[in-house]
């Protein structure tokens, strides 16, 4: 057998290993080693849930795209935070389409759940041909630039990581 | 030292679940009442989770990391609920309070 | 340090499953509930690690991971109900 066939999903092997020794809470050689064997038989067994095999084209993008994505989470708790704590009435609530140039699956999910944890954002829906994204903002005077802002701060790095 | 981190940690986590909820006590209509727990009970969870993985690893047996599983989950499963729970609101067309005039939403299923 | 935050800190969480229980019982819409219940759940999690701090004991980690599991599936499917009528398709 090629190696392809014997580790379909190269990624998902260390992943696995490291969920089952974070569950254990331990490092010993025993576990290191069911664990690898969990993360190898795993992804061999369940390999017609996984169509798509996820490729990260860029992987400093990528971690440049979660400290701006952590630091952005902490920023927009605050932002809500203090929205919540005013006064109701003066919120401005909007929805706002956004046009999409991702196109896989894996991308369009990670920008939706990105949207979620960010600035007074949730994403209610996709439309049925993946072209808009629908969002909901929180606190929205100027919705054209809540839309400018999320495509250039989280689409175009994810475009580039999973895209290019 | 530590123990200051802790109390900070602790503190913060109480307080953003506190707001979450506050927010989802009183705000007007359901759109808007998403937003808090989404993202403030979940950082507010997240930082408690962090406290007590200092905390165990600080009492001496070790290093605990296991609360970082429960922080990743609830970081990757409180946008899908939230995601959903939109959709379903869409669906069920609730009604929307202080609404601007760019809204362009239709029921597209 | 630890003894005076640690009060503070259970209220505070107290007063938040508070609020979302009246939220739950209040609706109006379904929607509405089934956030509750899910903030409900999250929630639920923060007061079982605060105790497990409170008490000195890792046993609680094992019932958080689990409410955060079944809260999760619990969320998801009472959203499909509602999207699609029907949970099993």
């Amino acid at each position: 057998m090629s190696a392809r066939r014997l580790l379909p999903h190269p990624l998902l092997t260390p992943i696995l290993a490291a969920v089952w020794l974070l569950l254990n809470n331990s490092l010993a050689p025993g576990h290191v080693v069911l664990g690898l064997l969990l993360g190898w038989l795993i992804p061999l067994f369940t390999l017609r849930f996984w169509p798509e095999t996820v490729r990260i084209r860029k992987p400093r993008v990528l971690i440049r795209f979660l400290a701006v994505f952590i630091l952005d989470v902490f920023l927009a708790n605050l932002v809500v935070a203090r929205r919540i704590l005013g006064s109701p009435d003066r919120l401005r609530p909007a929805f706002i389409e956004v046009p999409l140039e991702l196109e896989s699956d894996l991308a369009i999910s990670f920008l939706a759940n990105t949207i979620c944890l960010t600035p007074g954002t949730v994403s209610a829906r996709l439309s049925p041909d993946r072209r808009t994204l629908l969002v909901h903002a929180l606190d929205a005077p100027d919705p054209d630039a809540v839309r400018a802002d999320i495509k250039a701060r989280y689409e175009a790095p994810l475009k580039e990581v999973f895209e290019s | 030292m530590l123990e200051y981190l802790l109390a900070f940690l602790i503190l913060a986590g109480a307080v953003f679940t506190f707001i979450g909820s506050l927010g989802l006590a009183r705000l007007r209509d359901f759109y808007t009442r998403l937003h808090g727990p989404t993202k403030a009970t979940t950082l507010g969870v997240g930082c408690l989770l962090i406290a007590s993985s200092v905390f165990f690893t600080s009492q001496g047996n070790g290093a605990s990391l296991h609360e970082v599983l429960i922080t990743l989950f609830l970081f990757i499963t409180a946008p899908v609920s939230a995601h959903l729970l939109a959709k379903a609101a869409l669906h069920l067309n609730l009604p929307r309070v202080g609404e601007q005039a760019e809204a362009p939403v239709r029921r597209q299923d | 340090m630890m003894a005076i935050v640690i009060p503070i800190a259970f209220a505070l969480v107290a007063a938040a499953v508070a609020m979302t229980f009246w939220r739950l019982l209040r609706g109006p819409s379904a929607p509405d509930r089934i956030l509750a219940l899910d903030t409900l759940y999250v929630n639920t999690i923060a007061l079982l690690v605060l105790l497990g701090i409170h008490l000195d004991s890792p046993l609680y980690f094992e019932a958080a991971l689990l409410i955060a599991l079944m809260g999760f599936v619990g969320t998801v499917a009472l959203c499909k109900y509602l999207l699609r009528g029907d949970i099993i398709e």
